[in-house]
């Protein structure tokens, strides 16, 4: 078959590629999945707690639309609720970008065209590509299994769900295979991916809302919307809840079906081609694009808008669930005295909502250090060199981008405070007091995100390249310190490393002005500190 | 005063020392071509020359100015076009020129329509899918759309097809007619020939060879064919006369202009009956500070090889 010659060597070329990105998703997604199981475990230790749990999860609306439909009041059925949805996307997305960098990006870059004039058959990239991301999907399930077996979870339970995530992972390799072939761009792919990804969680949503509970209140039987999805089939195997094992077997189906009509696609189109035409664009500029300024809101704009998206709904969904909360805590004093511990403070709705404002206001970094790190981008594409040439300081390039960030994180901060006073005030009455309340809330976090830009800054001045893996882990570090620190009782001395330890904890306690400056002129010293060291050095470096 | 001034300038990265003591002189209204193998250095000299990189020693000046020090003030007189173009991704093309002509202090538009005619450029294309030729195309189209007085030009040309070469020539002589100053750096030896009126040679970080096409080719040798009577001899011992080899009845012989008289003297003798003098090409000129063999303290390469185009 000369169509395949050459897969092997692509295979491996593949594997090359992406040996530490694949090492990190192998391994990681089986740790995260050992950490989850195991906080899961400490905090629902007995069947009393579990059953509360299971009850909680199978009749509150919001859990089943983000947790998935509730299997049972087994340990296992309690951990893969909390954790399934989170690793399903997770390697939903990571096999999907990874199918497009060996694919579509390489026809995009021209390297594709390299290899397809030497002895290399049509479908040989596109084969190595798949080959390589199922056996990462199947190796990580294999790790996972054994992870949640170290859980103490029972063997046949674990099998399954390992499974379920490890079969998300492979269909939606499937879908990506095709969606390779239908964008000409890389970017429009992973979109298009991307779009499958959220759709078939909405479809897994909306399945799982409209299900039927069992007499106990303790399991969900999900509506036919979630068959239509591959994230559905993952709660549909019914780990550690009289497992279904065919159900696994539908991930391969569409793996194979995706595979098939994208070896059909790629029969029929030009190398570089797609089945989608790009769009075109304006032949002039706007006169508001005609600025530093103008530049970095149309970069940023589209995905300040997709952040937002996901904010509202989520700032929505926690504001409504505070109510469910309300009555889950009165059952179950160890997730009480989880959520008292990362919101402070005795009022135990306030502590839920401070704390939700926290994890906003951390997910909300990842969108300043992602805002910030597209300027280390253009330097190392070329572009910011381009910009440099023409008539504007680095100083003011700089300083648009930081502010374009701080910006989008204050406009972020704001809609998670507002949605969630929102969400949470409908439900209990008085909607605009408490989106005002909480909107000015989350503004109190604004700091915390300012010394996040701070570090991106700092380290895109000094180490350019290394800003972009130190920035991501600096925000790592914070988020660990944040949600496992007051867990594992570390020292206050490590806490205090992470900006959003010194933000008051509104509105579980009273907002203090004392660490917000302090936080502030921290961030002010970094942000110097970066624009300075950029302004002495070589560009691109 | 020259528009650009180099002394002795040396940048190094790491252990590498990517300029070692370059000197370089452009003149105003000159078109100076810049030539260099790959990795000799010109990219890294243009680079000091934006206030992009920081210069390890040595002076650079821009109309008289420190490159680093008043960038942003310099920028505003000179266009640049590098020489691996990359754009940003989600803007039309149309919108990479309008952005990069204001950012560098505005841009003339009837030209830039003018512009993108000559250069047959779709200005709605998103700048993702655009081929090398295309994005090489904005940023001329973009340099030569702005009114400033220096063009810094890092191999400009390498992707466009020969019709757009054309188009390119005949720009940049409207630019030299409008008095500005062109810095040109290019592997295309037929474009600095036809464009420019002075050119250096860089190698290795330095400048090995500088002035007039007329000037570099008076330090070289012309290569001479000669047709005489009866067989030549002795013509090896004149003084400047290298590489003497007969070849199907004809003698071919290189020498070095300021010895032509003593040749010609000597040739008289033997009947001359044909002959051709050709003077060293650019690209002649040119291999001989490209090859892998180290350059003579004459100048010349020490071995007589017989080189493209010599025979």
């Amino acid at each position: 078959m000369t169509a395949l010659t050459g897969t092997r060597r692509l295979a491996r070329l593949v594997l090359r590629r992406d040996r530490i990105r694949l090492a990190i998703w192998v391994l990681g997604t089986p740790l995260l999945g050992y950490a989850l199981a195991g906080s899961v475990a400490g905090i629902y230790p007995d069947e009393a707690a579990r059953q509360g749990y299971a009850t909680t999860s199978a009749t509150s609306l919001v859990a089943r639309a983000f947790n998935g439909p509730i299997a049972g009041t087994d340990l296992g059925a309690v951990v893969v609720a909390e954790t399934y949805v989170t690793l399903a996307l997770i390697v939903a997305l990571l096999s999907t970008f990874a199918v497009t960098r060996h694919t579509r990006q390489n026809e995009e870059t021209g390297r594709a065209e390299l290899l397809g004039a030497s002895v290399v058959g049509r479908y040989a990239p596109l084969t190595a590509a798949l080959l390589v991301v199922v056996t990462a999907n199947v190796v990580a399930a294999a790790l996972l299994t054994f992870a949640l077996l170290g859980a103490g979870l029972p063997l046949a339970g674990s099998v399954a769900a390992a499974g379920a995530v490890g079969g998300v992972g492979v269909a939606f390799t499937g879908v990506a295979a095709v969606t390779a072939q239908l964008s000409v761009t890389s970017r429009g792919a992973n979109a298009l991916a991307a779009a499958a990804v959220g759709l078939s969680f909405v479809l897994r949503a909306a399945g799982d809302v409209f299900g039927d509970t069992n007499a106990y209140s303790t399991r969900v039987e999900s509506a036919w919307p979630s068959w239509l999805s591959p994230l559905g089939w993952g709660n549909q195997v019914r780990a550690f809840g009289g497992e279904r094992w065919w159900v696994l077997a539908l991930p391969v189906v569409l793996l194979l079906g995706g595979v098939t009509l994208a070896y059909a696609l790629a029969e029929r189109r030009d190398q570089g081609a797609g089945l989608l035409a790009p769009r075109r664009g304006p032949a002039t500029a706007a006169a508001r694009l005609l600025s530093p300024a103008g530049l970095a809101w149309r970069m940023q704009r589209g995905t300040l808008l997709g952040w937002a998206f996901g904010v509202a709904v989520l700032g929505l969904s926690m504001g409504v669930a505070g109510d469910e909360f309300n009555a889950m805590i009165d059952q179950n004093p160890a997730a009480a005295e989880a959520i008292n511990a990362m919101g402070g403070g005795t009022n135990l709705i306030d502590a839920y909502l401070a704390a939700m404002l926290g994890l906003f206001a951390l997910t909300i970094g990842a969108y300043v250090v992602q805002a910030l790190l597209r300027v280390r981008g253009d330097e190392a594409d070329g572009v910011l060199e381009a910009a440099l040439a023409t008539a504007v300081s680095r100083t003011r390039w700089l300083g648009t981008q930081v502010l374009a960030a701080a910006l989008g994180a204050v406009a972020l901060l704001l809609l998670a405070g507002l949605t969630t006073g929102l969400g949470y005030g409908l439900v209990t009455g008085d909607p605009l007091g408490q989106a005002i309340e909480l909107g000015g809330a989350a503004l109190l976090r604004l700091p915390a995100l300012l010394v996040v830009a701070g570090v991106v800054t700092a380290l895109f001045g000094l180490l350019p390249r290394w800003s972009v893996v130190l920035s991501w882990t600096a925000l790592l570090v914070f988020l660990l310190l944040g949600q496992l620190g007051a867990v594992l009782e570390l020292p206050q001395a490590a806490l205090n490393i992470s900006p959003y330890t010194h933000v008051p904890s509104v509105p579980a306690v009273d907002p203090t002005v004392l660490p917000l400056v302090v936080l502030a002129g921290v961030a002010a010293a970094l942000l110097a500190t970066g624009v300075a060291a950029f302004r002495h050095r070589d560009v691109p470096s | 005063m020259p528009v650009i001034s180099i002394d002795n300038l040396v940048k190094t990265f790491g252990r590498i020392r990517a300029l070692d003591g370059l000197d370089l002189r452009v003149e105003a209204g000159e078109v100076h071509g810049f030539l260099g193998p790959n990795g000799a250095g010109k990219s890294t000299a243009i680079r000091i020359l934006l206030g992009l990189l920081r210069r390890d020693s040595g002076e650079a000046r821009v109309f008289d100015a420190d490159p680093w020090r008043d960038a942003v003030h310099l920028h505003r007189r000179l266009a640049y076009v590098p020489g691996d173009v990359s754009l940003w991704p989600n803007l039309s093309g149309g919108e990479a020129i309008d952005l990069l002509g204001e950012l560098r202090g505005g841009l003339d538009k009837r030209r830039r329509d003018e512009l993108l005619q000559r250069f047959d450029l779709d200005p709605t294309r998103s700048c993702r899918t655009y081929s090398k030729g295309n994005r090489q195309k904005v940023a001329i189209v973009a340099a030569f759309s702005s009114n400033v007085e220096l063009y810094v030009l890092d191999e400009p040309t390498s992707g466009l097809d020969p019709l757009m070469e054309a188009v390119f020539q005949d720009e940049i002589r409207r630019i030299k007619q409008a008095g500005a100053t062109v810095l040109l750096s290019s592997h295309v030896l037929a474009e600095v020939e036809a464009l420019c009126d002075r050119v250096s040679i860089i190698r290795e970080g330095r400048a090995v060879e500088s002035g007039t096409l007329a000037e570099l080719r008076h330090l070289t040798r012309t290569t001479v064919i000669v047709e005489t009577a009866r067989p030549t001899s002795g013509l090896d011992g004149l003084p400047g006369v290298h590489g003497v080899r007969e070849v199907d009845g004809r003698t071919h012989l290189e020498v070095d202009p300021a010895h032509f008289d003593e040749l010609l003297g000597q040739l008289i003798g033997f009947g001359v009956r044909a002959l051709t003098s050709t003077p060293p090409t650019l690209e002649q000129l040119f291999l001989r500070h490209y090859g892998d063999e180290p350059v003579a303290a004459d100048g010349h390469r020490p071995a007589d090889a017989p080189r493209a185009g010599a025979r």
